[in-house]
């Protein structure tokens, strides 16, 4: 929003997108690293490959899974082998499902991405309504708004969707029977309550940063330059306090992200709805450990790309960051949030 | 700056309100036949799916056991969970904040890389991958809870470590020459005991909150056993018809959490006047 004013265009420098990417493949690298770890610590992973205990399995399938896998090899090969698969994508086959785990996690990802993007859209909406609400309400009315305003933010930042969501299934589908509680994904109305649900705790956080970088601004020289010119409380909400309040919600989206893919698994659960959160869900309770993995990888994929178009909208919305990033003097992101 | 005065007048009466509330639940857990003397247990199919009413003010489920009664003995259990996971995390965090604090910085770089790139994958689908590396179970779920927590307290404790061994105390501790245990004793265990009860305070209402999401997803504790998680995913089937099978054990992991959120973070207040 604030975005677009922001004076001529930013390039992005060369060495800052290098620092960027660099910090993405450490990130990568150690995800692989865990995950390896974690299918290893699962057991035997020839006897799960081929169907769990007591499978029938002839000696030429133990033998195919052995090549495939290539079970045979010394721990590093494996692990070297693991890496290699990883950067290119090749997720395995799902052990319940008999089907390669990309094909599963690509069919389900739509559905849980829509809802993921038009979450943290209507949870900005909800925390920039919030931070006005209570910057236009001043004196005795101020302190009563902000008083509700806090509590309201606490409960909806500890409240957990699954009992949210319940919530709003028992109010605006069973009783008033305004909206749909389970969803055949085509109708549009199906989306509110999930999205509602996934949004509103994040909504609970972004306000509370924005909030407090609100209050922060506020009393910063630049407002009262601005309040002694003689702009309005609007105006100076608008053309600067909001600007830099919004920073930290920025740098908090990357991790708000990775919070709404963790709500789509009990959001889908409850509103009984394809995603990749149900399909995680699926695979744990059956303990297909590839399709798991292949969802860790693909969510920590997922944060870097996130991260990074967070950290580029940073640098477009304050202009003081982009002399430091030309010196590339904080070039240490992919661990914000 | 009204919004945040007014926030710290709201903390100022909300904290004591909390402590009562968390009292309160106290007693739950550590006598709950005092509060409903009923057992969670016994079932009258004849009275199932009834509705609140003064003698189930919380109605009953589905084989007509008292869902009042089943919260108030689920309290135990849930804080149990919580407290169980919240140690794991918190012992395993100490152990990679300590060390990546005080370590050399070849460690430090490494573990605090570690540390931040697992505290950036969410929590839950964190705590599935184990899940699904352990086994579904109402064990399995407490571990895998206090192992995705881990990094999130291992990152706070690492940050306060070198808050305080940069702090001039230390250093002037060290120009005195005092010993590296005696200096870890004497100031750093001290400075580090009181922010880690605000944390422990804000992760035990969290991990109460992780792990009923779990067995929600029926990878938790199973549905006879009264705990409050476990009581949210049989009413989940019902929640077109009897909706007070979910609305009020939720609601008590809802009170309990935000008790505990307020309180701890009264308390991280405390730590920063």
């Amino acid at each position: 929003m604030t975005a677009s004013r922001g004076p001529g265009r930013v390039a992005l420098p060369a060495r800052w997108i290098a620092a960027k990417i660099g910090a993405a493949i450490l990130v990568m690298w150690i995800v692989a690293t865990l995950v390896f770890f974690a299918l290893r610590a699962s057991g035997d992973p020839l006897e799960a490959i081929l169907g769990g205990p007591g499978s029938q399995a002839g000696p030429e399938a133990v033998q195919a899974a052995i090549e495939r896998y290539a079970l045979d090899q010394p721990l590093v090969v494996q692990y070297l082998l693991q890496l290699r698969d990883i950067a290119t994508l090749q997720l395995g086959d799902s052990y319940a499902r008999r089907q390669p785990v990309a094909d599963l996690i690509g069919d389900q990802l739509p559905n849980t991405l829509l809802l993921a993007v038009l979450a943290l859209a209507l949870a900005w909406v909800i925390a920039v309504a919030g931070a006005l609400v209570q910057a236009v309400s001043r004196g005795r009315w101020g302190r009563a708004v902000g008083a509700v305003m806090h509590g309201l933010e606490v409960v909806a930042s500890v409240a957990p969707q699954f009992w949210l969501g319940a919530v709003l299934i028992m109010l605006f589908a069973s009783s008033l029977g305004w909206l749909p509680a389970t969803s055949a994904s085509s109708d549009p109305a199906a989306l509110v309550l999930p999205v509602v649900t996934l949004a509103v705790p994040i909504a609970g956080f972004l306000s509370q940063v924005s909030r407090d970088a609100l209050a922060d601004a506020d009393a910063a020289p630049f407002a009262t330059t601005a309040r002694s010119r003689g702009s309005g409380e609007i105006r100076v909400l608008l053309r600067h306090t909001l600007r830099h309040a919004s920073l930290p919600a920025i740098s908090l989206s990357g991790w708000a992200f990775g919070s709404l893919l963790s709500g789509s698994v009990v959001v889908e659960v409850l509103f009984a709805r394809p995603g990749l959160g149900r399909l995680l869900q699926e695979a744990a309770l059956s303990r297909d450990v590839p399709v798991v993995v292949g969802a860790v990888v693909l969510v920590a994929l997922l944060y870097v790309v996130v991260v990074i178009a967070t950290d580029a909208l940073e640098l477009v919305v304050d202009p003081r960051l982009r002399r430091s990033a030309a010196a590339l003097r904080a070039p240490d992101v992919a661990v914000g949030a | 700056m009204s919004a945040v005065r007014a926030g710290l007048g709201r903390l100022g009466v909300a904290a004591p309100v909390a402590a009562v509330v968390l009292l309160g639940i106290l007693v739950a857990v550590a006598a709950p036949g005092l509060l409903a003397p009923g057992d969670p247990l016994a079932v009258s199919p004849a009275e199932g799916f009834r509705p609140p009413s003064l003698a189930h003010p919380f109605g009953t489920d589905e084989s007509g056991r008292d869902v009042l009664t089943r919260v108030i003995h689920g309290a135990a259990a849930s804080a149990g969970i919580g407290l169980a996971a919240t140690a794991i995390g918190v012992g395993l965090g100490l152990v990679l904040g300590f060390a990546s604090g005080l370590g050399p910085r070849v460690v430090d770089a490494a573990l605090s890389r570690i540390i931040e790139v697992l505290y950036a994958l969410p929590t839950l689908v964190m705590a599935l991958l184990f899940v699904a590396v352990l086994g579904p179970g109402p064990r399995s779920s407490i571990l895998a809870i206090g192992l995705a927590t881990a990094p999130g307290y291992a990152r706070m404790i690492r940050a306060r470590v070198r808050q305080v061994m940069r702090s001039d105390y230390v250093a002037y501790a060290r120009h005195e020459e005092t010993s590296a245990p005696r200096i870890l004793v004497r100031h750093i265990v001290p400075n580090t005991v009181w922010p880690l009860v605000a944390m422990i305070t804000l992760g035990v209402g969290q991990a109460i909150v992780w792990v009923s999401a779990l067995s929600f997803l029926g990878l938790g504790a199973e549905p006879p056993s009264p705990e409050w998680g476990s009581m949210l995913n049989a009413g989940r089937v019902y929640i077109g018809s009897a909706w007070w099978m979910t609305l009020f054990p939720g609601l008590a992991i809802v009170v309990t959490a935000t008790a505990l959120t307020v309180l701890g973070r009264r308390l991280s207040k405390g730590v920063a006047a």
